[in-house]
């Protein structure tokens, strides 16, 4: 998917959020869903299950106007978590602009981000994309959590963050962060127009 | 240029109030005269005020007077950057060069001149030289020049010299008109109180008050009222009386927050579109300096680059890049043709076609051109045509085999070699032959004598472009050499023609020659050319039989005096001669004795003159004096009134001296 398409003057990115379940990359959504000007979203298609977990995916499209003479448009996705949903994850990652991997702060959850993350640079090689050129950031969440059951976000950063990119703190359910993060990811994938390598 | 102009950097877009009326009329000045009123020019004025637009705005303005105006605009970074960049290169001269030749000079922060004392030099040493030759040079600082720290004396009396203004910071009414033209600009319309609010805030510089207004703009493209003065007071923060917007941070969102859809729209999205415009906004626009950096590039390596100074005068270009791309292979072209053109002729290096990304098809049609030789080979002369050869038994064979030939060339006799004595008419024939196929569609006939043909090439030889000399002769399509015995002992010669010889050959183009000699009498050619030269149909071309000299001397009388006295023909054609060209000559000489004596030509006027002594020298011997003045072309008629030979002039002289 070409970002910027000049001749109809259009930007359109896809930013995926990655992570693995129970993570939080919904609730970043809801978030961003209720934060969002009626008339600038559409309808956010969530297909879940009886107890609420992501079963195939969330889409949320966001209209942001005309800027700069180009009609700019987001388009959120998150992937379901679950180890064995892999090949929802592949199909809502083809053609992503950007991921924001949403880690779980949860001490006894790190081997889930670890595997998720890998799972993550192996679906990104499959499709033939540059996983040192391709904008990731990293989202902690759950940090509101008790300072006990935690990791802090530089203990997090040494675990996970080996490509150094930019990382949040957040609380998804409160709304900390969310935003950052959200500003964070779309900058990088806008940046990308300036090398003129479409994503 | 150094920097393209920004082109919303105009006079017409900069706002003038009390505070820059000076600076701005002065800047009008210069841009209508450079180099004639404030010379240099030096603005100052505190960042974001303005001197960047107005040094553009000069150029821009002076570019609009003179479009030939070399006008160059540089902050002094790079001005710097380029000179270390020169000086590592060794091109110190060339960089010097550079600036040498340019009318309007505009420099951009000077103050960064700051202990660089090198740089200084150079500055005073450009400055001397274009205060000198009356070129403008204007220049902007954020200070006055003897603030500057550590600034050469001499620098500070240089620019104290021409004009020293400032702009200060604008008044309230000249930020309002600001506010207004930059939302006209971008689009966006708010209700004068907004403005003024936004001009109230107390920004330091235009670019702050810009930046607020950018940021009112993003907001109220978000949302679905219009800004008023009160919100807008709330938005950039300074202290009005009502709260701004409830921020999210004091506001947690309930779990789930999933119903926030209700709720007011919080400012949070606001600023991360607000984000998102200013990256795209920076991102869009990102090819303008993508398109300055190539433009630098392929400017610096002496290519032309209008069609991207063009580019960056659009407001939006449907595909810049794809343009960028074009661009550098239209170079990469140019390039290929360039190395092309001077492998065929050296002369062509450093034409200027091969620097213009806008031509190509001229370039290609350069070193098509050179492909082909610049210069057309030889032709045949016009004057002899084959319908004028005339015919005789004995010149039957040749002029049958020159039919064949004409009818299609290069399949019967080729090479077709016509042996004569000299003066028989073979270069007639040869010409004849070389008119007639000149005739085909495309027909490219190289039609010369062998001495020629030496010639050009030992020419070729000593400009180094012997590349170039053959492919001239590649891409005939027929070659008609005359005397190919003069090629004898001249082995290079031999060696091209020879290769040109299997050449055509190979392509079924014709090839006449001519000879005087029978070749099997030819020395001095090598082997393998003369067993090509046999190969092909030898005929000879003798001397014309009575009857057709008698055809000749008529057809020329008619030429010559509109009739043919049959008398004299026969007569004349009777005399002995050797050759067509000596029968010529007797031809002329009885015209000239008839001319002379205004009677016409007849056989009783031929005759005396050619069997007995000659009664008039009719021509001047070359032991006859003339007296050097040019008589009046009336008095010619009577030739017994012209002294022709005079004395010799030393005894007239002895005479006069006694």
């Amino acid at each position: 998917m070409s970002l910027v398409n000049f001749t109809s003057r259009e930007i359109t990115c896809k930013l995926v959020y990655y992570g693995p379940g129970r993570s939080g990359k919904t609730t970043n959504l809801h978030y961003v869903y209720g934060r969002v000007p009626e008339s600038r979203r559409g309808r956010m298609v969530s297909l879940a299950t009886q107890t609420d977990r992501t079963l195939f995916f969330d889409f949320l499209p966001l209209d942001l106007g005309v800027i700069s003479g180009f009609t700019t448009r987001f388009q959120l996705y998150t992937v379901p978590g679950q180890v064995y949903y892999d090949a929802t994850r592949k199909l809502v990652l083809q053609g992503a602009d950007g991921v924001v991997f949403v880690a779980d702060s949860q001490a006894r959850r790190l081997d889930d981000n670890v595997e998720s993350l890998q799972n993550l640079q192996v679906n990104l090689l499959q499709q033939g994309v540059d996983v040192r050129q391709f904008p990731v950031v990293l989202q902690y969440n759950k940090q509101d959590l008790p300072r006990d059951l935690i990791l802090t976000p530089d203990e997090l950063d040494e675990a996970l963050n080996f490509r150094n990119v930019k990382s949040f703190s957040a609380d998804a359910v409160r709304g900390t962060g969310v935003f950052e993060t959200l500003k964070g990811i779309s900058e990088l994938v806008l940046k990308r127009l300036a090398a003129g390598t479409p994503a | 240029m150094s920097i393209p102009l920004n082109p919303r950097y105009r006079f017409e877009t900069y706002v003038v109030g009390a505070a820059n009326r000076l600076a701005a009329t002065a800047a009008k000045a210069v841009a209508e005269s450079p180099g004639s009123v404030y010379n240099p020019l030096f603005i100052y004025a505190g960042s974001g005020l303005g001197k960047t637009h107005l040094l553009m705005g000069i150029g821009h303005a002076a570019l609009a007077i003179n479009p030939q105006l070399r006008c160059e605009y540089l902050t002094l970074d790079e001005f710097v950057e380029a000179f270390n960049a020169a000086i590592g290169a060794g091109q110190g001269e060339a960089y010097r060069k550079r600036y040498a030749e340019v009318d309007l000079l505009l420099v951009d922060d000077v103050q960064f001149l700051t202990h660089r004392r090198e740089m200084q030099a150079e500055l005073l040493r450009l400055t001397n030289s274009m205060l000198s030759t009356g070129r403008q040079i204007v220049l902007s600082s954020d200070r006055q020049p003897g603030e500057i720290e550590a600034l050469d004396e001499r620098l500070i009396q240089r620019f104290a010299g021409g004009l020293v203004i400032d702009i200060a910071a604008p008044d309230f009414e000249t930020r309002v008109a600001i506010l207004r033209r930059q939302a006209e600009e971008r689009r966006a319309s708010f209700s004068p109180d907004v403005l003024e609010t936004v001009a109230a805030i107390g920004a330091s510089s235009v670019r702050e008050l810009i930046g607020a207004l950018n940021r009112l703009i993003a907001l109220q493209a978000v949302s679905e009222t219009a800004i008023d003065a009160a919100q807008a007071r709330a938005i950039l923060g300074r202290g009005g009386d009502e709260e701004p917007p409830a921020k999210a941070e004091a506001k947690p969102a309930p779990a789930r927050a999933g119903g926030g859809g209700t709720e007011a729209p919080s400012d949070e999205f606001g600023a991360f579109l607000s984000d998102v415009v200013s990256t795209v906004v920076q991102q869009v626009e990102a090819w303008r300096s993508r398109v300055g950096e190539a433009i630098l590039r392929w400017e610096g390596e002496g290519y032309r680059t209008t069609r991207l100074s063009a580019l960056l005068e659009e407001e939006a270009p449907s595909d810049p890049d794809m343009a960028l791309q074009e661009f550098s292979k239209d170079i990469e072209r140019l390039r290929l043709l360039q190395a092309e053109a001077v492998e065929l002729d050296p002369a062509l290096a450093g034409a200027a076609v091969f620097r213009d990304p806008d031509n190509v098809e001229e370039a290609r049609l350069q070193v098509e051109r050179a492909r082909q030789g610049t210069l057309p080979p030889p032709a045949p002369a016009p004057i002899w045509q084959l319908a004028d050869f005339v015919e005789g038994p004995g010149s039957l064979l040749a002029l049958k085999a020159a039919r064949s030939v004409i009818a299609e060339p290069g399949r019967v006799y080729n090479p077709l070699v016509i042996v004569g004595g000299s003066g028989v008419g073979k270069t007639h024939l040869l010409h004849g032959i070389g008119n007639e196929l000149a005739k085909a569609p495309g027909g490219v006939v190289a039609c010369l004598s062998a001495q020629d043909l030496i010639d050009d090439l030992i020419k070729a030889i000593d400009k180094n472009r012997v590349n170039w000399w053959r492919a001239r002769y590649r891409r005939i399509t027929a070659l008609l050499l005359d005397d190919i015995h003069l090629i004898a002992g001249k082995e290079r010669t031999q060696e091209e023609l020879f290769w040109l010889f299997n050449l055509l050959h190979q392509a079924t183009r014709q090839m006449v020659f001519t000879c005087s000699v029978p070749l099997a009498q030819l020395t001095g050619i090598e082997t393998r050319l003369l067993t090509r030269l046999e190969g092909g149909l030898v005929v000879e071309l003798p001397l014309p039989e009575r009857e057709a000299r008698v055809a000749i001397v008529e057809r020329l009388l008619r030429e010559k005096v509109g009739e043919a006295d049959r008398e004299l023909a026969d007569y004349l054609a009777g005399r002995p001669v050797d050759s067509v060209r000596a029968l010529q000559g007797l031809v002329q000489r009885v015209l000239n004795a008839a001319d002379s004596e205004q009677v016409r030509p007849t056989a009783a006027l031929a005759r005396p003159l050619l069997e007995g002594a000659p009664a008039a020298p009719v021509r001047r011997t070359s032991s006859g004096r003339t007296s050097g003045v040019l008589t009046p072309a009336a008095s010619l008629r009577s030739r017994e009134k012209v002294v022709w030979d005079w004395p010799d002039i030393g005894d007239r002289l002895i005479e006069d001296l006694r």
